[in-house]
């Protein structure tokens, strides 16, 4: 036993010092542009943090990966482009109409996405509260198709179909948030544009709501109890159901808000944009130790980064393999993640 | 009217049919005693009467209240507090937030406060560690959370669940001076022990258990000179 970690955690420095030799020599041969890389990588980094979310707060509190919550921010990135095409906004829109159909598409999507995961909730998960726990996932995978169906119909003959093509097409998403380079003027060449700092000027507010809200009152703390023992908690008199939504309703809204700066930031939506953005948030919140709200955000920017210099230095097409490699690398060397705490009960 | 009266209470443990037709009253200011061995149902009575678990058949009434069918948070919130089997506090709550778990189903702010302070005073240790996880506490401070989490929910009537299980003789004084001193004050208790001498000792009345039936019940005096339950339960031959 002993013998085999040794050669695990050999294996793993290797790893990690493969890792820093590649990157580093990537930023001797050009700093400007492993920096441009590090900055889209924190950007995108917090939407998938903003999503990441969503998995661990479900996970901390029933056990769940609920594969439909990718979907979700699908479902919140057409509300988005939707509002877009009712308003007819576009990037030669006048700055009061950009901002009004902005100022739209974040308070209706996470106010839909909310609704729609506490429904998936009552409907899919809660008949099943005590079903073995492979039960509740095939559910959460068949409302992930459900989901991805009423997008494929959404984009075919819904407001999407506003910007042509078929159901399966991807449609480009207008680019409302500016995207001129800040630093154009000076002699850096970096590009830095509106749209990098509105997408963490968004999610790390968020973050840190969400931080206070579950240290600080007592329904955030009744959902970290209730999350630790489900029967002492209701021992308490916390009522767990309506914990349970509550954390659905916060994980939904915070996939809408991800779901709409994911459309402004990738520019694009398409049906099913909610897988890829599922694999990337699911293994953000693993690597991040799932159920833990730190590591989730930790973790969005981390596999953000991961992903940004993978598209650069190696090809976008490996991007996914990559993450999904460090999500099995996670998996064998710290299944519990970076911050997790794993199953510690004191008797 | 009895405080708790529970009516030939039938319940099902998944598939085990674990209460077998269980009445015990319980009087304002008694302290109560379930003894018997392990698997005799005295944890799952506890578990009916607080609504983790449904009885198939049976009544539970509170002061006359019929509380059977409830959910648990609605009868915390009707009265009864319970510290659990393993005590199952939040490992990761500092102490604090356990006792601010233990008054949430109250809304009187500056009640709470004065209970959250009279807890202190009772379990000094937990004041000294009110900002430790739950889960760096001893065995014993543990117990010490778990009773009062449960009391900071101002119950009508105080279940424990074997609060001496696995702790070191020292503590188990300590706990036992700890249930007679809160029945001084006033509150209610029914209580679930293995340690049936110990219980007796403090106790008011008792009820046996035998694979869910109750054997034998009486006064606490009666039952410690019982021949049958001096044999199987105070270890005497």
């Amino acid at each position: 036993m002993k013998r085999n970690l040794s050669i695990r955690s050999v294996a793993l420095w290797l790893i990690l010092a493969a890792t820093a030799l590649f990157l580093g020599s990537a930023f001797i041969a050009n700093p400007a542009l492993f920096i441009q890389q590090v900055i889209n990588g924190l950007a995108q980094g917090a939407i998938f943090a903003l999503v990441a979310l969503g998995y661990t707060l479900v996970y901390g509190i029933i056990e769940l990966i609920n594969f439909a919550h990718g979907d979700v921010y699908m479902i919140g990135a057409f509300i988005g482009l939707s509002i877009v095409s009712l308003m007819g906004a576009s990037e030669k829109s006048d700055s009061g109409t950009m901002l009004l159909t902005i100022a739209l598409m974040f308070i209706t999507a996470p106010l839909v996405c909310a609704v729609l995961n506490v429904t998936i909730e009552r409907l899919a998960y809660r008949p099943l509260r005590n079903a073995p726990r492979i039960v509740v996932l095939i559910s959460a995978i068949g409302m992930s198709f459900i989901l991805e169906q009423v997008g494929l119909w959404w984009a075919q003959f819904g407001a999407l179909s506003y910007f042509g093509g078929s159901g399966s097409t991807p449609k480009s998403f207008p680019a409302l948030v500016p995207k001129f380079n800040l630093l154009a003027e000076t002699a850096i060449n970096i590009n830095l544009t509106p749209k990098h700092i509105f997408a963490l000027a968004l999610a790390i507010p968020l973050m840190i709501i969400l931080r206070l809200f579950v240290q600080r009152t007592l329904m955030g703390k009744a959902m970290r109890a209730t999350a630790q023992n489900r029967d002492a908690a209701r021992l308490m008199g916390i009522d767990i159901n309506r914990v349970i939504s509550l954390t659905f309703l916060i994980g939904g809204a915070l996939a809408g808000v991800g779901g709409v700066a994911g459309g402004l930031y990738f520019e694009g939506v398409v049906w099913n944009m909610g897988f890829d953005m599922g694999l990337k948030a699911f293994t953000s919140a693993v690597l991040g130790g799932i159920g833990n709200i730190t590591g989730a955000m930790l973790g969005g920017f981390f596999i953000g980064l991961v992903s940004a210099l993978s598209d650069q230095y190696i090809a976008a097409q490996w991007t996914r393999a990559v993450v999904f490699g460090i999500l099995v690398l996670v998996l064998v060397f710290r299944p519990t993640g970076l911050l997790g705490t794993g199953v510690q009960q004191k008797a | 009217m009895p405080l708790l009266a529970v009516n030939d209470i039938h319940t099902y443990y998944g598939h085990i049919y674990a209460l077998k037709g269980i009445s015990i009253t319980v009087e304002k200011g008694e302290v109560v005693t379930l003894i018997g061995a392990n698997g005799a149902g005295k944890t799952t009575t506890l578990k009916t009467i607080s609504g983790l678990l449904h009885p198939k058949q049976g009544t539970i009434f509170l002061e006359g209240e019929q509380i059977s069918g409830l959910p648990p948070h609605v009868i915390v919130s009707k009265g009864v507090g319970q510290a659990p089997e393993g005590r199952q506090i939040f490992t990761r709550l500092t102490v604090e937030e356990n006792l601010d778990m233990g008054a949430y189903s109250r809304q009187d702010k500056l009640e709470i406060k004065k209970d959250l302070e009279h807890v202190y005073q009772i379990f000094p240790r937990l004041a000294e560690r009110r900002n430790q996880a739950g889960g760096t506490l001893s065995g014993g401070e543990q117990q010490m959370l778990a009773i009062g989490r449960a009391l900071m929910s101002r119950p009508r009537i105080l279940l424990l669940d074997e609060p001496s299980m696995g702790l070191a003789p020292v503590l188990v004084d300590t706990i036992f001076q700890i249930i007679q001193e809160l029945n001084r004050e006033g509150t209610t208790i029914l209580l679930v022990e293995q340690n049936a001498a110990r219980a007796l000792s403090v106790a008011n009345r008792g009820y046996v258990l035998e694979t869910g039936h109750i054997f034998v019940e009486g006064s606490a005096q009666e039952l410690a000179k019982n021949e049958q339950v001096r044999k199987a339960y105070l270890g005497e031959v």
